[in-house]
């Protein structure tokens, strides 16, 4: 199918943008990559009367680094974001799972943070890293930690009439290391069930795929550092079934990630 | 119906026209450039017969809007062709049955070019990766895998 019609803005500014959203609120939806908001509107679960292209606003691209961290523009790229892999080694791990060649050519680390899929790689990454989330909207700026942002189905801490500027990460450190897997049907497509981790120095664990959202366990890091059994934590979480897969195979899924992410930790 | 005036360089030549914003780039191409070989299958994003490049990446023409390519390179088949870039794949195809009914070639050409452009080795496995994200119905892949690792093979022989 095609599109529904559509107002078609392009500010040139973030000061612009917000204010074409603000006047907007409800019906405008910001364009990112594209490359989950096209096929919504192909398929008309998304029906936008008025599209806002992200594409010229200078203040969302760009990486910078400062003080250990670094801050990534929200229009940065997957293709983009291969080139600071030495800086962030969790992202060289979960990249080349995400999608295909061309599709990451176009989609952004903002999109997906802002789309909040919970079987998506980007928003486990930011909760294993501790990332956290610039935003700009008509009161100004603020920033939320990655912790608090991902709110469940889709659903994050982002109110409608803001935009998600940039995402900070910290730099990685001599003796960091970090673990991903993820299974799937078929390369390329979203998780069935996946964990990215971070030993850096403190072990944040995040899943994704297996819940409404993208989660961390406390207990699950408690008992793996202290060396202890992960199982009776990994129980406590509650699973998700599909068509893709039942809770109870997501269950079994989610144990086989950890393992392996685990086993593959990089040193 | 909303439209924009964009100016898009198609296979080096500009192509200016009144355009509805919500017509996709693969539309675009196929209806106000004319160039019907980029196909238009799922629209999705999901089966890659859309392929085309776009200043040089990569894209799908089904998950981009004409209006953001307004300013663009863009190359398709027919400019890969006429170009002689996919000369030696496209016969690779041939010689190994690459293709049957033909619907996915020119999003596969492309993908594949994006792979051995870019300096792609002759890993049969690698190549399965990158072109998981166009589907064929009729080959099976393994012509297509054969196609492409033979060209790589060409191109770095002693
Ligand atoms: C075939 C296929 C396979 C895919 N496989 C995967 C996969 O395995 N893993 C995965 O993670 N993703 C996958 N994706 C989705 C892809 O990663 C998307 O690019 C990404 O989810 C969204 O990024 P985008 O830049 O394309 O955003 P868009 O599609 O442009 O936007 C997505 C949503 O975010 C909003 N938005 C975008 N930017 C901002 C911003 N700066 N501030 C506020 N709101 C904003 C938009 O309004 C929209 O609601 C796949 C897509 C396709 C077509
Ligand atoms: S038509 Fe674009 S990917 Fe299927
Ligand atoms: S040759 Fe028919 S779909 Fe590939």
């Amino acid at each position: 199918m095609k599109a529904a019609d559509f107002d078609y803005l392009r500010p040139s500014s973030l000061a612009e943008a917000l204010t074409c959203l603000s006047q907007n609120v409800g019906v405008a939806q910001p364009l990112a990559g594209g490359q989950s908001l096209m096929p919504m509107m192909n398929f008309r679960v998304a029906t936008p009367e008025v599209l806002i292209d992200l594409a010229d606003i200078p203040d969302l691209r760009g990486v910078t680094e400062l003080d250990g961290m670094l801050r990534i523009g929200a229009m940065t790229t997957y293709r983009d974001l291969t080139r600071i892999t030495d800086r962030v080694p969790l992202l060289g791990l979960a990249l080349p799972h995400i999608a295909h060649d061309a599709i990451r050519n176009r989609g952004t680390i903002g999109g997906s943070v802002a789309l909040a899929d919970p079987a998506a790689e980007m928003p486990a990454l930011l909760l294993a890293l501790g990332g956290v989330i610039e935003l700009a909207g008509p009161d100004g700026q603020r920033e939320v930690a990655a912790d608090d942002f991902f709110q469940g189905y889709y659903a994050t801490d982002r109110a409608e009439d803001e935009l998600i500027v940039a995402i900070r990460l910290a730099v990685a450190k001599p003796g960091d290391s970090f673990g991903f897997y993820e299974l799937t049907q078929r390369h390329g497509d979203y998780a069935l069930a996946g964990v990215a981790i971070a030993h850096a120095p403190d072990l944040r664990i995040a899943f994704f795929g297996i819940s409404d959202r993208p989660i961390r366990l406390p207990e699950l890091e408690a008992a793996l550092t202290a060396g202890t059994d992960p199982g009776p934590a990994l129980d406590q979480i509650e699973f998700e079934g599909d068509l893709k897969a039942s809770a109870a195979t997501r269950r079994h899924y989610a144990r086989v990630v950890l393992d392996r992410a685990l086993a593959g930790m990089t040193s | 119906m909303k439209t924009k005036d964009i100016s898009v360089i198609v296979n080096g030549e500009e192509v200016r026209a009144s355009v509805p914003v919500r017509r996709n780039l693969v539309d675009f191409l196929r209806t106000d450039a004319g160039l019907t070989g980029s196909h238009v299958g799922c629209e999705h994003g999901v089966c890659g017969a859309c392929t085309v490049e776009v200043n040089g990446a990569t894209v799908r023409g089904c998950l981009m809007l004409a209006v953001q390519a307004d300013g663009a390179t863009v190359t398709t088949v027919e400019g890969f062709a006429a170009s002689g870039r996919s000369a030696a794949l496209a016969a690779a195809f041939t010689r190994r049955n690459a293709l049957q009914c033909g619907f996915c070639t020119p999003g596969m050409l492309a993908s594949a070019l994006g792979y051995i452009d870019r300096g792609g080795t002759a890993d049969r496995a690698a190549i399965r990766e990158h072109i998981s994200g166009n589907y064929c119905r009729c080959t099976g892949y393994q012509s297509i895998v054969e196609a492409i690792c033979d060209v790589i093979e060409e191109r770095t022989a002693p």
